[in-house]
């Protein structure tokens, strides 16, 4: 079980700061929604809680002091996927680089079973690149799947999926926060996670 | 880090991946020297070894910028480098150096003896040719590794690595084409010595470089 805490987080990007004063704490169980308008720093608040850019000031973690790229699952709005590898294949690269990681926390999903839980096993054996958009960023969500790590990090995760594709995303969500699992994610709309925090970004003055 | 280096192989292999295009630039290079020096077999013999290397060389600069900008394209340099201590990276960067090595240079290690008859070289000098390539070229791919890392923000960084890594495999070109010219001789071995140290130690500080890259990079 972990806890994310930021305190007193500011960002940054290009020399600008983009928010600053921030802190929550994020428990097991808990997502957040990060709303605001385009570029006030919303990717920049997740990357820096995956760890990919350093705090402007203040800090972010979680209590144990474990490294947050070991604990997250980082999904941006890119996919993270070779468009000439078959999805399969994709997802077995995955599998095995995620099992990589210096502190694991426990195991996940096969292949297999990652590409059921959003409705795509019948495309294993295709080029990742001749999918549509959406099927795309199902694939690329169930790499959340493939190793257990508690907390999720989204960039406009259900940009381009369908209404029966984000419902069951949504229940995707519900089924790791049950078990304990925190998620922060950057939307437009909204989830459609009931108990879903939201945090808002305002331009600064 | 096998896993990096098994993917980064298949795709280099299918189509469009560009693992046969260093060859083709190599066979390229080989190919026009004779008509650019004329028909003076003994001049080309002469030649042979260092032409070859340098072919080689060229060729293996190639693909270099390429090794991280893909990653970097399609988002999975992000899940990459936050997933990884500071000592898994360099382990990413040399797998991927080698990656590169396997797709790019290593059919050019295998074909340098058959290209020396191109350009006359006799089989003893094709032969150490080869072996000096095979031990040298590592070198190329693992200092690449730190160009294509400092490079990857940049959308044409693929001169820019080149420029970047060409100093530091300079020392590899002259001992590799001087054990070359020594084969079969007692002049074979202090540059082949030579030539496995420099790949020793670049292999060390490229990825070590490259993982410092693209930690402090973005």
């Amino acid at each position: 079980m972990v806890e994310l805490v930021a305190d007193g987080l500011a960002g940054a990007r290009g020399g600008q700061t983009l928010f600053e004063g921030l802190s929550f704490t994020l428990r097991p169980g808990e997502a957040m929604e990060v709303v605001g308008p385009n570029g006030v720093g919303k990717t920049t608040l997740l990357r820096i809680a995956a760890g990919l850019l350093a705090p402007f000031e203040g800090r972010i973690g979680v209590e144990n002091g474990l490294r947050l790229g070991d604990i997250s699952h980082f999904v941006s709005s890119l996919n993270g996927m070779k468009s000439t590898l078959t999805v399969a294949e994709n997802l077995r690269f995955w599998k095995r680089f995620q099992a990589g990681a210096t502190e694991r926390i426990g195991e996940g999903a096969s292949v297999e079973e990652a590409l059921e839980a959003v409705g795509l096993e019948a495309t294993a054996p295709l080029p990742f690149g001749v999918l549509s958009t959406g099927q795309k960023r199902r694939v690329a969500l169930s790499r959340l799947l493939l190793e257990y790590r508690p907390l999720w990090i989204l960039d406009e995760p259900v940009l381009g999926l369908d209404a029966a594709a984000e419902q069951s995303f949504s229940g995707l969500i519900a089924r790791h926060m049950a078990h304990g699992g925190l998620a922060l994610a950057a939307v437009h709309g909204s989830l459609g996670i009931s108990g879903a925090r939201t945090l808002r970004l305002g331009a600064l003055s | 880090m096998s896993a990096i280096y098994f993917r980064d192989l298949l795709i280099a292999l299918r189509a469009g991946g560009g693992a046969l295009t260093g060859l083709l630039f190599f066979l390229a290079v080989i190919a026009v020297m004779p008509f650019a020096l004329g028909p003076d077999m003994a001049l080309l013999g002469r030649l042979g070894p260092a032409i070859l290397w340098i072919g080689a060389l060229l060729a293996g600069l190639l693909g270099l910028d390429r090794i991280f900008a893909g990653d970097r394209e399609d988002g999975s340099l992000d899940a990459i480098v936050g997933g990884s201590d500071f000592l898994s990276l360099v382990l990413t960067a040399l797998a991927k150096g080698l990656a590169h090595w396997t797709a790019s240079l290593l059919p050019i290690v295998i074909a340098a003896p058959v290209f020396g008859v191109l350009v006359n070289t006799d089989w003893t000098a094709s032969l150490a040719v080869a072996l000096t390539l095979l031990v040298g070229t590592p070198a190329l791919s693992l200092v690449g590794v730190a160009g294509a890392a400092v490079a990857v923000a940049l959308p044409r960084g693929g001169v820019l690595v080149s420029v970047l890594i060409l100093p530091f495999v300079i020392p590899t070109l002259i001992f590799g084409v001087s054990a070359a010219y020594g084969a079969g001789t007692d002049a074979f071995w202090p540059p082949f010595l030579l030539l496995c140290a420099s790949t020793l130690f670049l292999g060390v500080v490229g990825p070590v470089a490259a993982a410092l890259a693209l930690r402090e990079g973005d």
